[in-house]
């Protein structure tokens, strides 16, 4: 057993916190108070690689393994869960099926663009009546010569209206339900395919999140990710990934809760001495700091086991669960160490507690992971 | 083009520096690269882009100093020194004796680095390498241009800057505005384990310990006197001035 980092995940680190405090830290307010992302940092990650860090060297990636990226995307949560929503999304929902399920010409003409940052990526799986029951979407795709015809909604839509490369999880045959499933790559701007409303959020403002609206779209076979009937089948691996990289968000949003009321309790002084010296903020600091350790301990490992190439959907579900959890405990309890201060936008904890709580609804809500934690502990 | 960029691991500048048994402890401290040397790699790596060539990184330290070296090899330089001088005793004459040692095995048009360092502050070591090696030195440069055979350097001094002329091989320190630092890229961090990194001692140099110990002695360290609270004087705007006048004047004894 092995617990340490090697000498690039270390420097991986160490250059993705100084990136984040330097370049986004000072952005990371005003982004949320305007509900707007500034898409210049999304320049900067890439020419860093942040946008394909996982991927091989020949589709445009850094070849990293997820261990990295789960270190990146804490770092860049610690600072703004904006930055890195947008980062993973790209990642772990649309770039990765197409790395993973996708010919080698789709491979070309999409993943090395979105691994090199050139293009924006999104995944469409969730619909206004479809979200963890990811087997019930109506979206339709029916075959018409070559191509498909799309027609639906798509719903809640992490780097919607901004992302240039779409993966869509349509129905081919509402009849077989989940077998009936197939995925599509949708570009930008192909005829029948807008944006609806943008989503005006509790947290992650920053973020953009789009309704996707499909009126007799139509996307040529070509598009297709693996076969008719495995549209399930990918949204379920895509899910599997992503965890690993929304339980890494979680862990980081915490430590920056964390670090600021650690900072704040030594600083603010109540009866004549600094609050830290109280036991009641010694407790409670005590165990915010546990939780995010043990935390960041099951998104690590279940970093490991991917890339050992391990099954891992059990760990995964595990460390989303237990990371969004501690995630949204550790900036309740920053917020209270503040005290009125912490509900102030003056300081940003109030900002990661409202960051935190989505941690705990996409890609799979929380009672979701206990129930796959259920099915494979029960079966 | 050759270049040589000299770089130095150091605290981190947030680092809250404690002292234990007379010597400053480095326990939990977390190491940087000196930021000054950061300005000498990144401007090292835009000399290279410019007009080709290859970037050789040489430090003196610990093997854990090896860390500093790869995140210059991760910004892009092409290969790196250490050597570890086998102690922690040492000082500018050291440093300067060994880097113009290892330094002069290689070929060079240009030697730059950090014009100090951020730990102790002393803004020697090119200086002495620079005489070691029988070079021109120009110091805390803000702009530098490469061409033909020459250098132009704009470089910092008292009051204003100087524009100066220099031919090739000449050592040039690095000041704060010289060029804005890269990270490293996540593909530059990937390459950076295949780049040669090679660990040498003294004996690899032909020196021995008694060539390069020390001139100067630490004799102690002490810690600056914490620093008093702040003082805040009520009162109305005009009478509130007067007495900041006053206590500036008696009690500070600063105007």
């Amino acid at each position: 057993m092995n617990f340490k980092l090697t000498e690039e995940q270390e420097l991986l680190r160490k250059t993705v916190r100084d990136f984040a405090e330097n370049e986004i830290g000072p952005k990371a307010a005003e982004m949320d108070e305007k509900e707007d992302y500034d898409w210049s940092l999304w320049d900067k990650m890439a020419e860093m690689g942040l946008t394909g860090i996982v991927f091989p060297e020949k589709y445009g990636g850094a070849e990293m393994d997820y261990i990295s990226y789960a270190l990146a995307t804490e770092e860049l949560a610690r600072v703004d869960a904006s930055s890195s929503v947008v980062i993973a999304a790209h990642t772990s929902l649309c770039s990765w099926p197409i790395y993973a399920f996708g010919n080698e010409e789709q491979k070309q003409r999409f993943l090395v663009p979105l691994a090199e940052g050139k293009k924006l990526g999104a995944l469409g799986l969730t619909e206004p009546s479809a979200g963890s029951d990811a087997g019930a979407v109506k979206l339709s795709a029916v075959p018409d010569g070559n191509d498909y015809i799309l027609n639906g909604t798509k719903a809640f839509i992490t780097n919607g209206g901004k992302g240039d490369i779409y993966v869509i999880i349509v129905s081919t045959d509402k009849a077989k339900k989940h077998r009936g499933t197939a995925a599509f790559v949708v570009e930008k701007d192909t005829p029948g395919f807008t944006f609806g409303k943008k989503e005006h959020k509790l947290g992650i403002r920053a973020s953009y999140t789009y309704e996707l609206v499909f009126e007799n779209c139509r996307v040529p076979k070509e598009n297709m990710l693996g076969s008719d009937g495995e549209g399930f089948k990918i949204a379920m691996a895509i899910l599997d990934g992503g965890r690993i990289s929304i339980a890494a968000q979680a862990v980081g949003i915490a430590q920056g809760a964390y670090e600021q009321a650690l900072a704040y309790s030594k600083i603010r002084e109540q009866f004549g001495r600094p609050i830290s010296a109280n036991q009641g903020i010694q407790w409670m600091l005590a165990d915010m700091h546990t939780r995010i350790e043990a935390a960041r301990l099951l998104t690590l490992h279940s970093a490991y086991l991917r890339d050992a190439g391990q099954p891992h959907t059990e760990e995964s579900a595990m460390a989303k669960l237990y990371a969004a959890e501690c995630s949204m405990w550790v900036t309740v309890k920053a917020v209270q160490i503040f005290g009125g201060y912490g509900y102030s936008r003056e300081y940003p904890v109030e900002r990661m507690m409202r960051d935190a709580k989505i941690t705990e609804i996409y890609e799979g809500t929380s009672e979701v992971q206990r129930i796959v934690i259920a099915n494979s502990i029960l079966r | 083009m050759k270049i040589v960029a000299l770089v130095k691991q150091t605290f981190d500048s947030e680092a809250k520096v404690v002292l234990g048994g007379g010597k400053i402890s480095r326990q939990g401290i977390s190491l940087i690269m000196n930021p000054y040397d950061e300005y000498a790699v990144e401007e090292a790596l835009k000399l290279k882009e410019k007009h080709g060539g290859e970037v050789t990184v040489v430090t003196v330290g610990p093997d854990e100093a090896t860390e500093a070296v790869r995140q210059a090899l991760a910004m892009g330089a092409d290969q790196s020194i250490l050597v570890n001088p086998g102690t922690e005793d040492i000082d500018e004459y050291t440093t300067a004796t060994i880097l113009a040692k290892a330094v002069s095995g290689l070929e060079y048009d240009l030697i730059i680095g950090g014009f100090r360092a951020i730990d102790d502050g002393s803004a020697q070591v090119a200086g002495r390498v620079a005489e070691i090696l029988n070079l021109p030195v120009v110091n805390m440069v803000t702009k530098l241009e490469v061409d033909g055979g020459k250098a132009v350097a704009t470089s910092d001094i008292e009051g204003g800057s100087a524009v100066m002329e220099v031919p090739l091989p000449v050592v040039i320190t690095a000041q704060k505005g010289l060029n804005e630092p890269r990270y490293p890229s996540m593909k530059g961090i990937m390459q950076a384990k295949k780049k040669p990194l090679k660990k040498i001692g003294l004996g690899d140099l032909g020196l021995d310990a008694s060539q390069v110990a020390a001139k100067v002695k630490v004799l102690n360290y002490s810690l600056p006197p914490a620093r008093a609270a702040g003082k805040i004087i009520p009162g109305e705007p005009a009478e509130a001035a007067a007495a900041l006048a006053k206590a500036l004047r008696e009690e500070a004894k600063i105007i």
